[in-house]
């Protein structure tokens, strides 16, 4: 076939007039590595536009930033404990406004299922979450003296229960708080503090009670 | 959805209302409509967490919910609406010109809030605004609820749809999740509420500094316990009518430019008229004889009906715009007023990415619709090297296409008419779609630097949090002067940078989403056109 003609040599199948190169023109070179991730350009950018209104919209912009995040809408993920208690953390707790949906309008199984149980004791654990810290450590130390004096031993057993129920309540309460808060309206608080002897004010503290009991636990136990 | 789309709206997810929601977000937006358990399964997360984040997302309208057969529910990500979010600033902005302050902080409310009741958004605003007013000054619900009346009545807020009562006698178990409508002729309609009371300023012992924890802070429960009148009527800001509102604007300034003052005020009138008839999404206004427009005018222009006739004569036979029908009644084609400002920004950024000669050749091209590599070079008057480089450089980046006319039916290469044409609504997607991937980079780039200057940031707040607590107690000049020392010179300086670039990159963000804006318009038109 008149295509076979230049068997071992370069020919083209089509006519590189059309192309737009001349016959026997030096082609560019073949390109052997994706092109580089930042390339330079040759052209200047245009400057942005400046104005009141471009001002505006920009302040406008940075403030909505900040205020999204202090909107009850931001859900923080729950951080991991520290290994330090800064002192500082303790103060720059940020208040959050509950917030809660129009339950009407969603899908049953987004509501949060109810635990009778520990409903009460959940939103008392957000209560005391938000009480300052200091009247926490005051009854965590009280606690502490009148523990000591009822023994060593029994103390830090007590203890370990008491900061396992606590975490385990506040977490619960961390999850569901902002949207039980609704359904414990009903529930009696007097009824509840009967089911038990401890007072429940006393110990409902996740973090702070977590690091303030180890280091009293280090100290007691020899 | 492309890639570009989903990391902008991880990104703008992720900002706005964290790590948790965002994860589920974007999961829904990769797979589509998904139920419950299967999102927690799939990501990873918790229950809990995933009904928190899902009750979020459908409380912004970024997520929506249906039953679908069998009784399960799933939920459904808009992406498109995601990336909305990208234009909160510039819709407060615009209700601020329209209906000043008050205006401005009901849409910022209905916003950050996704929806609320006309009750509690009014209370709300009122607060604030009572908060900027001087001592003893208080705001009146009225004055707020009459400017909610006039966004209602001019469409800029919408009701959501809503649960439909359904009778007591429904046998059957009530459905897993309420199917929500809304009827047309409902939407605007404002509930006849007397909404009677001042704003109230907060008590200035409730501001104290920012780091006690405020839990002694009564909670407002007495609040909940009144009915409410509105309850159950949730508004939204009706984005739709706002992109109207922009697209207008953009026209309007587009023949301002072109032509003079009065021609833009004609077209201004023109719109105005069919704002609330024509819906959004149609392609031409209502057809307006030249009579109603010359009585719509506004005051202050006093030109006769000749000259009007005249102007209109030649915003008709604008050869460029074609924006108007020929005939009276006049209609504008919305459809090629889009086209021409996108093609127009598809100019400029050949124009600023390659040069001015290659933009010569782009508007060439554009205009001739097909050319040969031959004609190019003739017409363009560039010499024939420097015009195939730089369409070759055009067609790399899909700003030109090449069209193929065979002349036999074999298509060989030597006998076939290779023609360089520019295809409008591919080249814009294209463009789009880096547009969303430079502000994805944008947004990166400004977390990037915040997230370097974190330490020194925050070492700043601090000392501007000790000063202002100083000044409050009435500290002397000597000590202020000592604080404000405690941030080195070096570190003002690099401050000072972060500042300024954190502004830039930020108003980049900005006027790239004024580009996307346009450019969806028109794809969304071709697409409603088809």
């Amino acid at each position: 076939m008149a295509g076979n003609k230049g068997r071992g040599r370069a020919a083209y199948t089509f006519n590189i007039e059309a192309v737009g190169f001349s016959r026997g023109e030096k082609l560019p070179d073949v390109v052997l590595k994706p092109p580089p991730l930042f390339p330079d350009t040759d052209y200047k950018p245009v400057p942005l536009k400046t104005g009141e209104g471009e001002d505006y919209v920009l302040a406008l912009k940075q403030e909505l930033r900040e205020t999204m995040k202090r909107m009850p809408y931001f859900v923080e993920t729950p951080e991991e404990k520290q290994d330090i208690e800064r002192y500082s953390k303790r103060y720059m707790k940020v208040y959050k406004e509950e917030w809660i949906p129009d339950w009407r309008r969603l899908p049953r199984e987004l509501m949060p299922r109810k635990k009778c149980k520990k409903g009460p004791k959940s939103k008392k654990a957000k209560n005391t979450d938000k009480d300052t810290s200091l009247t926490n450590t005051a009854d965590v130390l009280k606690k502490i003296e009148e523990l000591e004096k009822r023994g060593d031993g029994e103390k830090s057993d007590e203890e370990n229960e008491e900061k396992e129920g606590s975490k385990e309540k506040s977490k619960e309460g961390d999850d569901e708080d902002e949207d039980d808060a609704a359904d414990q309206e009903e529930y009696d608080e007097e009824e509840q503090e009967e089911e038990n002897d401890y007072i429940n004010s006393y110990f409902e503290d996740g973090d702070d009670f977590g690091a303030d009991s180890d280091d009293n636990m280090d100290e007691a136990t020899y | 959805m492309t890639q570009a789309e989903i990391k902008l709206c991880s990104l703008l997810l992720q900002e706005h209302f964290g790590e948790i929601v965002e994860k589920i977000g974007v999961h829904l937006i990769r797979t589509g409509s998904q139920p419950l358990r299967v999102i927690a399964h799939d990501t990873g997360t918790s229950l809990d967490q995933v009904k928190k984040a899902l009750c979020v997302l459908i409380q912004h309208n970024l997520v929506i919910h249906r039953v679908h057969k069998r009784g399960v529910v799933e939920y459904e990500a808009q992406c498109s609406r995601v990336l909305r979010m990208l234009r909160y600033p510039r819709y407060i902005y615009t209700a601020k010109t329209l209906y000043s302050d008050t205006g401005e902080l009901l849409v910022e409310e209905l916003l950050l809030n996704g929806k609320m009741t006309m009750s509690a958004v009014v209370k709300k605003v009122a607060d604030r605004l009572t908060e900027t007013m001087e001592d003893g000054k208080n705001m009146d619900y009225a004055e707020v609820s009459n400017t909610f009346v006039r966004l209602a009545d001019t469409h800029f807020v919408q009701r959501c749809p809503v649960v439909p009562a359904t009778e007591n006698s429904d046998p059957g178990p009530p459905p897993p999740a309420p199917t929500l409508v809304i009827s047309e002729k409902d939407m605007y309609l404002v509930p006849k509420l007397s909404l009677i009371g001042k704003g109230k300023r907060r008590r200035s012992s409730d501001e104290d500094a920012t780091g006690e924890p405020k839990a002694k802070r009564p909670k407002h429960t007495s609040d909940n316990k009144e009915p409410i009148p509105d309850d159950g009527i949730y508004w939204q800001a009706n984005l739709d009518r706002f992109h109207q509102h922009f697209r207008d604007q953009a026209i309007v300034s587009a023949v301002a430019n072109r032509m003079d003052q009065t021609s833009s005020e004609i077209v201004r009138t023109m719109l105005r008229m069919s704002e609330i008839t024509t819906s959004s999404s149609a392609p031409f206004t209502q057809p307006l004889s030249s009579n109603e427009i010359f009585r719509s005018l506004p005051v202050g222009y006093n030109i006769s009906k000749q000259v009007l006739d005249q102007y209109l004569t030649l915003l008709a036979d604008d050869p460029a715009k074609t924006l108007l029908s020929d005939l009276d009644p006049r209609h504008e084609d919305l459809h090629k007023a889009l086209g021409c400002l996108s093609t127009a920004s598809l100019e400029s950024v050949v124009q600023e990415r390659f040069g001015s000669r290659c933009a010569r050749i782009f508007r060439l091209v554009l205009q001739k619709k097909h050319l040969e590599q031959k004609q190019v070079e003739d017409f363009a008057m560039i010499p024939a090297k420097e015009a195939k480089d730089m369409l070759y450089k055009m067609l790399s980046e899909n700003f030109i296409s090449l069209q193929e006319i065979p002349k036999t039916p074999d298509h060989a290469p030597s006998r076939t008419f290779y023609l360089y044409t520019v295809n409008i609504p591919s080249a814009a997607r294209m463009l789009l779609h880096r547009c969303y991937k430079s502000v994805a980079n944008l947004i990166e780039r400004r977390q990037f630097e915040t997230k370097e200057n974190k330490r020194l940031l925050e070492k700043s707040q601090r000392v501007e949090a000790i000063i202002a607590s100083m000044q409050a107690t009435g500290a002397e000049e000597a000590q202020l002067q000592e604080i404000e020392e405690m941030i080195t010179a070096p570190e003002r300086q690099q401050l000072e940078t972060l500042k300024r670039n954190v502004n830039k990159l930020d108003a980049c963000e900005i006027q790239v989403d004024e580009t996307i804006f346009l450019l969806e318009s028109y794809i969304e038109s071709t697409l409603k056109r088809q």
